[in-house]
């Protein structure tokens, strides 16, 4: 079967010349589950961004066999589907259900059958009942999940989450971690959060300085960078 | 916060909310005519227009006393006026200026507190008013809560800083510390409006924010629409009547 | 400077809804022409964010604190046409959810401040910061959208009959000055800041245009302000303006179908000749600057 997705020697530079990303090579098979470890900086977050074509590097990228290119872009942002940080800024509109049914909307759907399609994906994540209701009124685990609703109703391929858990208590991170088990989608895991990551991933790669520099469990590279948080006694950094 | 309570009021439910928000405006732009343009028995039109707005609040299940006491924010402004005319001569003038303006400020509370801005602002839309205005207000609707809480979170962590040394703090030096953090909280809504604009653009944003259809005019907000616009109005007819 | 609803005469406010309308119309459309792509949520949460800003305080002198407006710093990151849709976008909001100023008064509440408030902020900028009088046109700037906005609103409220004793008109000016020098003081240094911590969020304008016609638009603005301002103060010199040119009677002409059944109550008050030579004045002045301007803008955009 096809790689889902398949970067090949991706490179990035900012505006003031910095290199974000130094030859990325990376795939995603369908129905995996990966981790993007690493410092902050590193580079996960930028090459994300490149997934759905909101940046633009040098090298190739394909989702679903299509290359990110101008031409492709609404079809590979319909398969890609990225759930930001920072909930507030995904969740624009005034109320959660015109949120969920943006996507659907900009596609060119009538409204009732938007409407339909979005109470469905707030019914996928346990929260039809908050459809009338304003964002800045939800919690951050009530807002996680509308935002995962609204790239849900787009119906994508795959889900990439950058830093889902921040903002979540144990419960929040617990729940949410049931509800993306329960997804049959290909989904990318930028995270801190080491046993949310091991609860969801089988394999694990780890950014560094804008390369990836190993790959394999989640255990093998946490034992392997110290990326752990096991304090040892009588030794400072 | 104000805006936090009113917000809270227009998301209740009641006959009143029901109805459609270009009724609502309807009925709200002609009372404030109805008042505005009135120059005769004043006294006993506002009376009248009190008791009329107070039966909608009561309708509408928004707390009364709160209500009124939140239409008089536009009193300490007014009052300046008020005075001053009563020194120049002019009492009836600044009567008027205190009545009207604090029935016309009551009058648009009982339309906020009974319909989300959002709404509000969608139902503006449809009398032809340039859609980029609309969108803006309604992103500024939605930042506006998200926005105002980290500016108070600034400047908690400033007061937190700077009330140990506020004694060693100039003047000058304070201005600096507002205005550094009024930079800072510039940048940071700058940086959201493009993580917005990076959120709607990966969700397949492209021309123009898309609608979704949710209310219909219907029979009972034309009645309701025609029924509440003549109310004001025939107090008007009746105050001038009664007091020539 | 928010005018609340029941202090206009009802010609000042229904005219000023009436000029109104097309003017933002007009800004708006320019607005978004300006930009490449879609910036909605741009103009809308540096519209939050100028809400916010409102709400901090600064030291103004010992236990006194004032805020700043922000229509001047909008325009200088913005550009003069989205700071004015940003800015009536915030009177709407002002007066629908805080009750801050009336929704009959809006027209003239978005002309003063959202549209000569801005336009009067960004003028000076665009004349002389590449001068190297950079600093001097910011504050200036800023000083200048206050005191625009502020003598506008004064002379509307005289217009309509609002009494005003010059001891309280002198009052009322020397309030504004502070204002507008907290103001311009405000709106450079957050200026400066910025340029230290994201400098490409302010706008340079655009240099070799001829700065003249610039000049004549800042001129007109001011002297509209300043003028209707006396004129409005001394309002015999007016009606004897408006006697003259026949813009009176014009004026008259122009009220008189709509409002036939009431003009036996209207039209006796010698007062309100007055208001509708006053109100014709300011209409002239308000369209002499809005064409001036479009010229402007129309020659920067060659």
């Amino acid at each position: 079967m096809k790689p889902l997705v398949e970067v090949r020697g991706l490179r990035f530079r900012y505006e003031d010349g910095t290199a974000a990303l130094n030859g990325i090579d990376f795939c995603l098979e369908p129905g995996e589950t990966v981790a993007l470890l690493g410092a902050n900086g590193s580079g996960k977050t930028t090459f994300v961004l490149h997934l759905n074509g909101l940046l633009t590097g040098e090298g190739s990228i394909e989702i679903c066999g299509l290359p990110v290119e101008k031409k492709h872009l609404p079809a590979i942002r319909n398969k890609v589907g990225l759930v930001f940080q920072d909930s507030d800024s995904q969740l624009f509109m005034p109320t959660v259900l015109e949120d969920v049914a943006f996507g659907l909307l900009n596609l060119g759907m009538d409204s009732s059958a938007a409407a339909a399609r979005a109470e469905a994906a707030l019914e996928t994540v346990g929260m039809a009942a908050a459809s009338a209701r304003a964002p800045y009124h939800l919690s951050a685990g009530e807002k996680k999940r509308v935002a995962i609703a609204g790239i849900l109703a787009m119906e994508p391929e795959i889900l990439v989450l950058d830093e889902p858990t921040t903002f979540l208590d144990p419960p929040g991170q617990r729940s949410l971690a049931e509800l993306l088990a329960n997804l049959p989608q290909a989904k990318i895991l930028v995270t801190h959060n080491i046993p949310f990551a091991m609860a969801l991933c089988k394999r694990a790669v780890f950014f560094a300085g804008g390369k990836i520099t190993a790959e394999g469990s989640v255990e093998e590279i946490v034992a392997g960078r110290g990326w752990d948080f096991a304090l040892q006694p009588g030794k400072s950094r | 916060m104000h805006h936090v309570v009113v917000d809270q009021w227009s998301r209740g439910s009641s006959p009143v909310h029901r109805r459609d928000p270009r009724a609502k405006l309807i009925v709200l732009l002609v009372f404030l005519i109805a008042l505005a343009t009135a120059t005769r028995g004043l006294a006993l039109l506002a009376s009248g227009l009190l008791l009329l707005l107070m039966a909608g609040l009561l309708l509408a299940r928004v707390p009364v006393g709160r209500a009124l006491a939140r239409a008089a924010l536009v009193l300490p402004f007014t009052a300046v006026f008020a005075v001053v005319c009563w020194l120049a001569g002019d009492t009836a003038r600044g009567v008027s200026l205190a009545l009207k303006s604090y029935l016309s400020a009551l009058a648009v509370l009982l339309l906020i507190s009974t319909t989300p801005l959002p709404a509000l602002l969608r139902g503006i839309g449809m009398t032809g008013l340039p859609h980029l205005l609309l969108e803006v207000g309604q992103f500024l609707y939605r930042y506006l809560f998200v926005i105002s809480e980290e500016a108070q979170h600034m400047t908690k962590a400033a007061a937190a800083r700077g009330a140990s040394v506020r004694r060693w703090m100039t003047q000058a030096q304070r201005f600096r510390a507002s205005t550094g953090a009024l930079a800072v909280l510039f940048a940071r809504s700058y940086a959201r409006a493009e993580d917005v604009h990076r959120a709607m653009l990966a969700r397949g944003f492209h021309r123009s924010l898309p609608l979704l259809e949710t209310r219909r005019f219907r029979v009972g907000d034309a009645i309701f629409a025609i029924v509440a616009s003549l109310a004001p109005w025939i107090l008007r007819l009746t105050a001038e009547r009664l007091l020539p | 400077m928010h005018i609340p609803d029941g202090f206009l005469s009802t010609p000042v406010w229904a005219t000023l809804d009436l000029v109104a309308i097309p003017a933002v119309a007009f800004v708006a459309r320019r607005a978004q022409r300006g930009f490449e792509e879609d910036k909605v949520p741009l103009l809308g949460v540096l519209g939050a964010f100028v809400f916010a800003a409102q709400m901090i305080n600064f030291p103004v002198g010992p236990g006194t604190t004032g805020h700043v407006v922000g229509g001047a710093l909008l325009a200088f990151t913005l550009g003069p046409a989205a700071a004015s849709v940003v800015m009536t976008a915030i009177l709407a909001i002002q007066a629908l959810v805080f009750q801050d100023g009336g929704v009959l008064a809006l027209g003239a509440n978005t002309l003063n401040m959202a549209l000569m408030g801005v336009l009067a902020g960004y003028l000076p900028y665009s004349i002389w910061s590449g001068a190297g009088w950079r600093n001097i046109s910011i504050f200036a700037g800023g000083a200048l959208s206050v005191l625009v906005s502020a003598v506008l609103a004064l002379s509307e409220l005289l217009i309509s009959g609002v009494k005003m004793p010059g001891a309280v008109l002198g009052v009322s000016l020397a309030l504004f000055v502070v204002s507008a020098v907290l103001e311009g003081a405000i709106t450079l240094a957050v200026v400066q800041a910025l340029e230290r911590i994201q400098p490409k969020t302010v706008r340079r304008p655009e240099s070799g245009r001829s700065p003249v016609l610039a000049v004549v638009s800042l001129a007109a603005v001011l002297l509209a302000s300043v003028g209707v301002l006396f004129a409005s103060a001394a309002p015999d010199g007016i009606e004897r303006l408006g006697q003259q040119t026949g813009i009176s009677s014009h004026v008259r002409t122009l009220f008189h179908t709509p409002l036939a059944d009431y003009r036996a109550a209207f039209w006796q008050s010698a007062s309100l000749n007055k208001a509708a030579g006053g109100l014709a004045g300011v209409v002239l002045i308000y369209g002499a600057c809005l064409l001036l301007s479009r010229v402007a803008a129309r020659k920067r955009s060659i």
